[in-house]
């Protein structure tokens, strides 16, 4: 990895309000495709309080280096596009203000466990398909939509069971965090396998035997050992390791 | 056999030699450490029926579980279909040959052959 000479705004005649406070953004610069090595590359960015990272790659982008890849979309934690490595940890640049990371040096990085494919933008190929494999949707013969059948009634307590896990954005922060994740390139992974508990704990689904089945596997449910991190980095709150765990009830027996 | 059988083996054959490996730990209380490590005390041991009959199944349900734990660990580490099924192949082989080794040394002490 290489370190490249830092850039500052004062040494570039753009338009940018003056600013008592800065930060270094590091960031990760690299082309699979036509590098072999990592490169960092240092801005001196101006920020305020509420400035996110994700602001700051934007100001470097429209500054500085406007090659830098990053992949955004709504900037505001709900389409799941801007996860990255921030100073070591997954999490969303939109999300994470510079103010709360307190650090004078910001480095950014391409998400772990996902295949890179420019600077800060990775693949969710295998994370896509593996949601895929899941059957992320309602499974029952019944139908709302056609006439004459009636609404499917849920009581709050039964929504309960699945709201919280019906929140992944798919932004593959736990995927990133996970151990398994970086060792096991077939197990399936926290996303997909939240992804199952939501649907399985869903009393209107009836497709709770072909996903426990699928997940039933030697790179399924049984390779997570519990680090809990899946957990700890997911911006939305959906606790994938204890969805996780409430899949084994039913495998184990514990729960129909 | 599905991965939810080979997990619920994998934890019973934990908490059952837990659960033996204390009752064995008590036995050795009941003497001071060194005189329960002299050959006579051993071979008697092992000439006592149900004790010999206690460290065999701490023998089966050790070897079942750390063999399988092994098969996991290989199969985090590395993946492929060849490699997988070597892996799980030569775990139950390496497993059975460790029980087949050590019964025949728990055999071989109780009778009273050493
Ligand atoms: S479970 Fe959380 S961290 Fe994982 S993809 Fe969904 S929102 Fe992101
Ligand atoms: S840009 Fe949509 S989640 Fe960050």
């Amino acid at each position: 990895m290489a370190a490249i000479a830092p850039q500052t705004l004062e040494e570039k005649p753009v338009a940018v309000e003056s600013q008592s406070k800065s930060i270094t953004l590091r960031i990760s610069k690299f082309n699979p495709k036509t590098e072999s090595n990592r490169n960092f590359v240092d801005f001196t960015i101006p920020y305020k309080k509420w400035t996110t990272v994700l602001d700051a790659i934007l100001v470097v982008k429209e500054n500085f280096d406007h090659s830098v890849g990053v992949r955004y979309s709504c900037r505001q934690s709900s389409c799941g596009s801007c996860g990255m490595k921030i100073n070591g940890k997954p999490a969303l640049a939109c999300y994470t203000k510079i103010s709360e990371l307190n650090s004078n040096t910001i480095t950014v990085e391409p998400m772990d466990n996902f295949p890179i494919i420019r600077d800060l933008v990775v693949s969710f190929e295998r994370m896509f398909s593996a949601h895929k494999k899941l059957k992320p949707y309602i499974i029952s013969e019944d139908s709302e939509i056609t006439k004459d059948t009636k609404e499917f009634l849920q009581t709050p307590e039964d929504v309960e069971k699945y709201l919280q896990f019906s929140n992944c954005i798919k932004c593959g922060l736990c995927n990133s965090a996970c151990p398994t994740m970086a060792t096991d390139s077939s197990f399936i992974g926290p996303q997909a396998l939240a992804q199952a508990y939501r649907y399985v704990a869903d009393n209107r689904d009836k497709g709770k035997n072909d996903r426990l089945k699928i997940i039933d596997d030697s790179h399924g449910i049984w390779r997570c050992h519990f680090a809990g991190s899946c957990s700890k980095v997911c911006p939305k709150g959906v606790d994938p390791a204890m969805a996780i765990q409430l899949l084994r009830g039913y495998l184990l027996g514990f729960r129909k | 056999m599905r991965e939810s059988v080979v997990m619920k083996i994998h934890y019973g054959t934990a908490l059952g030699a837990v659960a033996l490996v204390a009752i064995h730990i008590l036995f050795r209380m009941t003497q001071n450490f060194a005189d329960s490590l002299e050959f006579e005390s051993v071979i008697a041991n092992y000439e006592f029926l149900p004790y010999a009959l206690l460290l065999e199944v701490i023998l089966v349900l050790i070897s079942i579980h750390g063999f399988n734990g092994l098969r996991v660990i290989l199969l985090e580490l590395r993946q492929g279909r060849t490699y997988e099924k070597a892996v799980t192949y030569g775990c139950i082989a390496a497993m059975a040959a460790v029980i087949i080794y050590g019964s025949r040394t728990i055999l071989i002490a109780g009778m009273g052959i050493v």
